[in-house]
């Protein structure tokens, strides 16, 4: 094969992109991944923005990576370490908090202190949740089957669900179509009562869309984010060891060592298309990369609106990729630390330390937060989930010296007046002076800040409108409409294009399932 | 605050650590509990059986049940008739949810007209508030308030006679009557989880040192005994109780609907009244696996000891049994095919046999009946024979009298 001549190109090399790629080569295939950074990862980096402190920028932590893709890919072998995540603690405004352990007890008795009731709801809460987790996860296995089409494939897919669905009690049924159709706060209004609870709780269901406790269908992302809890008893939930980083460097080890090449600093343009098929790119420098098919783990916009003239495509596929919702509403702010975050609730060094810290004392403060953003503003008291990645990993900061990776919700890519300087240094400002609340001497610690806009993450990551998905997880986003109705098999309306990343089925989350079920669609199409 | 991360300890863990010589610590319901207080559990299990086995159960869960309509709800939710109940008298009842499958089991203390004891082992305040919408009744958790003793054994009742301010030669099997010890008053009830002639000793848990003294020095004696839930575990099998996760799964805890039991297939039948009036969860369900009967059943299996001493022999050893009770699943099989499986199995030193708890399936629940269970014989699998026995193996006439 000729210099520039490969079997597959693949656009991006984050964690999708880096997990189809490794997979083809997997298959004898000549790859090569293109990554428009100087640095592999995409949003799943880790970069030593202060000297000493190494922040995980963007994706911070790791619940969802598929573990056939962790064995697949031998990523143990090639440095993966997922460590535990083990609590979570929501600092209260009278100076307690509400904490959640790895152990059925301790958090009992810990929600019992607060809410007798709320314990014991908590228990079948979290049973009756993942069940419904555990009924719909086989289904994101699956190529989403296309439910208007006769095809044998589409069918053994439906027949495959519709099996799954009469396994079903009728409870359960009845139970997963109100849950996709509820709002967060309904549902958690059903079975508790305190408010720390059902606003950290709540906070799951907002996390990457732009949607607040009380807009329907929060319900159902609160349940996505329960797949990684089914999972969690295999303790695929964690902080990797380097950061986020360390997941992608071991994917593309893995990747290089199975035989994949992969170029930095090579920006697509364009998908050059010869005789209606995908037959390479052309890189913004004009270098040309030639194969038999092309694949974007890039967002849905950048792959069929921009490396893509809209004449190889139907306008109703246009129309729809134009639709899909990928509004960002959240940001970052990543801080070095001369010490450790004194909380007024947990003085001193505390093992729930190394789990998260939520900001979310009640579902109304989220909601509050949700309505600055709807009218173009950051919230002033926003949903902060942070948590301090050099407490589980010493090797993230220098000795006695700390990071601190702090999300923050709501940042809307849209604000009004559009993103700046000054706005950003005041959007930082404010997650400060919310945090200064809860840990008083966090103003004087800080070595080194970082502040991350949904327009930075565009900027940086390059992921269209920031949003951390690729798209919203909105149930018109999902399943066999994401990307669009009728292209969620990881195909395109251009022969030999094929598309891996967030935006696709099932969506983001760091679980690489995308990338890999792509990576096996092309395999079944290669002739 | 964080010591919600610790196991919680009960208000006699001062005397049960001091003479704790194993260090056997059990977890129960979020407490630190004496497994064993010696290294063998001989001791301690003929102190139930022949002696008075004094054993710390204030892990289980309490629950005040007061007001106008206390019997009502308790009477909606159990599968006993509460009306028919009196004062001083003890129910044991299971609780179920609308397909009449078991929640929880536990007991029923009535203590005066309008106000009710109730212990469990799974948390239940949520279920009680939830049906107790729309009734005149208050729901109190008591757990971490008051202490419980369990004294078990012969000697139990001539023990208790020493230190209560009455006499308990007139308070009869499943009955409870108001006393004192030491001054403190205490609640006593005729009950237990072993099968032997026994007491249960509810106390404000500040006076809990206190009772555990008096106790300890009237019958000392009497050869009283300490004695850890490991003991007790192998004591409640021989009387064939059954234990919530280790011998059926709380429906509201279940993952699948194969995991669930109804109070029949439990064995139960005699605490389900179907003719009691009015509605209680679950009856409508109840009412129709009464007719078409259950699909399986939890019954006793006595394993064949000469059967197991030939499958022993063979590699020339003699009979090795597990000296506590184990709550691993082993499959027991009739004719080549699995029909069941015993979720508890122990040896019984007092009948000199191995016994278990077994769920099996229709017909061969049946009385009577020749099954296997499966032994590992020297690292390997073999299937013991065995017979299907009425529960309880072990109800001695002292128990009741």
């Amino acid at each position: 094969m000729p210099a520039n001549h490969y079997d597959a190109i693949i656009i991006g090399a984050g964690h999708n992109g880096l997990i189809a790629g490794a997979y083809l080569a997997r298959a004898g295939k000549k790859v090569v991944i293109l990554e428009r950074r100087e640095m592999v990862g995409g949003a799943a980096v880790t970069e030593e923005i202060f000297p000493g402190y190494r922040f995980t920028e963007f994706s911070y932590v790791v619940s969802l990576l598929r573990p056939e893709i962790i064995r697949d890919l031998e990523l143990p072998r090639h440095g993966l370490k997922i460590l535990p995540l083990p609590s979570t603690v929501t600092p209260m405004d009278n100076g307690d908090y509400l904490a959640a352990w790895p152990d059925h007890e301790p958090t009992r008795r810990e929600i019992y202190r607060h809410s007798p009731r709320d314990a014991e709801a908590a228990d079948e809460y979290g049973r009756v949740m993942a069940r419904a987790a555990k009924a719909i996860k086989p289904v994101l296995s699956l190529v989403p089957p296309d439910p208007s089409s006769m095809s044998w494939r589409d069918m053994v897919g439906l027949m495959k669900i519709g099996q799954y669905a009469k396994s079903l009690s009728e409870k359960e049924l009845y139970r997963i179509a109100k849950l996709v159709t509820q709002s967060s706060a309904d549902l958690l209004n059903e079975w508790f009562e305190f408010d720390p609870l059902k606003g950290t709780k709540s906070a799951s269901g907002i996390i990457g869309t732009f949607l607040g406790p009380h807009s329907p269908g929060t319900a159902y992302v609160l349940l996505h984010h329960y797949m990684g809890e089914i999972d969690g008893a295999f303790r695929a939930w964690g902080f990797a060891k380097n950061g986020t980083g360390g997941v992608t460097a071991a994917i593309a080890a893995s990747a290089r060592a199975l035989g994949a090449e992969i170029r930095t600093g090579a920006s697509v343009k364009q998908v050059i298309v010869k005789g209606g098929r995908a037959a390479g790119v052309a890189l913004e420098n004009g270098d040309e990369f030639h194969a038999k098919v092309v694949m974007s783990a890039a967002d849905p916009k950048r792959s069929f609106l921009s490396f893509v003239e809209s004449k190889h495509f139907p306008d109703e596929f246009v129309e729809q990729i134009k639709n899909f919702r990928v509004r960002g509403s959240s940001g970052k702010l990543n801080l070095a630390l001369s010490e450790l975050p004194q909380f007024t609730c947990l003085p001193g060094e505390t093992p729930l330390h190394r789990g998260a810290i939520s900001i979310s004392p009640s579902i109304d403060y989220i909601e509050r937060a949700y309505d600055e953003a709807k009218y173009g503003q950051f919230s002033k008291n926003p949903y902060i989930d942070m948590i301090i990645p050099s407490m589980i990993d010493r090797d993230m900061a220098p000795p006695g010296h700390h990071v601190m990776s702090c999300f923050v919700q709501y940042a809307p890519y849209d604000i009004a007046g559009g993103w700046d300087d000054t706005k950003r240094d005041a959007f930082g400002e404010t997650v400060i002076s919310t945090i200064e609340r809860y840990a008083p001497n966090i103003r004087n610690i800080i070595v080194g800040k970082q502040v991350i806009t949904p327009k930075d993450i565009e900027r940086i990551a390059g992921i269209t409108g920031g949003n951390i998905f690729h798209g919203e997880l909105l149930l018109h986003q999902l399943f066999f409409l994401r990307p669009a109705a009728k292209w969620a098999d990881f195909r395109t309306p251009l022969p030999g294009y094929y598309f891996g990343a967030s935006g696709a089925h099932p969506g983001g989350g760091v679980m690489g399932a995308a990338g890999k079920m792509a990576a096996l669609e092309v395999l079944k199409d290669w002739r | 605050m964080l010591e919600t991360l610790e196991l919680k300890r009960t208000p006699f863990h001062e005397r049960t650590s001091r003479l704790s010589v194993a260090q056997n610590w059990r977890r129960w319901a979020g407490y630190a509990v004496v497994g064993s207080y010696e290294l063998s559990l001989d001791h301690e299990y003929w102190a139930i059986r022949d002696r008075a086995a004094l054993i710390d159960v204030s892990p289980l869960m309490k629950y005040m049940i007061e007001g106008p309509d206390a019997a009502r709800l308790l009477h909606k939710v159990t599968t006993r008739d509460i009306f028919k109940m009196g004062v001083g008298q003890v129910y044991y009842t299971g609780w179920c949810d609308e397909d009449g499958k078991l929640l929880d089991d536990g007991t029923v203390s009535r203590l005066s007209d309008q106000s009710f004891r109730m212990t469990s082992a799974e948390p239940s305040l949520r279920w009680l508030a939830m049906n107790a919408v729309g009734l005149d009744v208050k729901v109190n958790e008591v757990t971490d308030e008051m202490a419980a003793l369990s004294l078990q054994g012969p000697k139990s009742r001539a023990v208790l006679n020493r230190c209560c301010a009455d006499r308990l030669d007139a308070l009869k099997y499943f009955r409870l009557m108001n006393t004192g010890i030491s001054g403190a008053p205490v609640s006593v009830s005729r009950t237990g989880y072993t099968g032997d002639l026994g007491y249960e000793i509810w106390v404000q848990a500040e006076q809990a040192l206190t009772i555990w003294d008096a106790l300890m020095a009237a019958g000392a004696d009497y050869g009283i005994t300490p004695c850890g839930i490991l003991a007790m575990d192998m004591a409640r099998v021989e009387a064939g109780l059954f234990m919530v996760d280790a011998d059926y799964t709380a429906s509201n805890h279940a993952w699948i609907e194969g995991q669930k039991s109804s109070p029949f297939e439990m064995g139960l039948d005699w605490t389900v009244n179907l003719n009691k009036k009015g509605y209680f969860v679950g009856r409508r369900a109840l009412e129709q696996e009464k007719k078409t009967g259950s699909a399986w059943k939890l019954v006793g299996l006595d394993v064949d000891w000469v059967g197991l001493e030939r499958l022993f022999a063979e590699v020339g050893l003699p009979p090795q049994i597990p000296g506590m009770a184990v709550r691993a699943s082993l499959p027991v099989m009739a004719e080549g095919k699995q029909i069941g499986y015993a979720s508890t199995s122990t040896w019984s030193p007092v009948l000199k046999k191995y016994i278990a708890l077994a769920h099996l399936q229709r017909p061969h629940y049946e009385p009577g009946t020749a099954v296997t269970m499966e032994v590992t014989v020297e690292h390997h699998r073999r299937h013991a024979p065995a017979k299907v026995v009425k529960l309880p193996f072990y109800d001695p006439a002292w128990k009741k009298k």
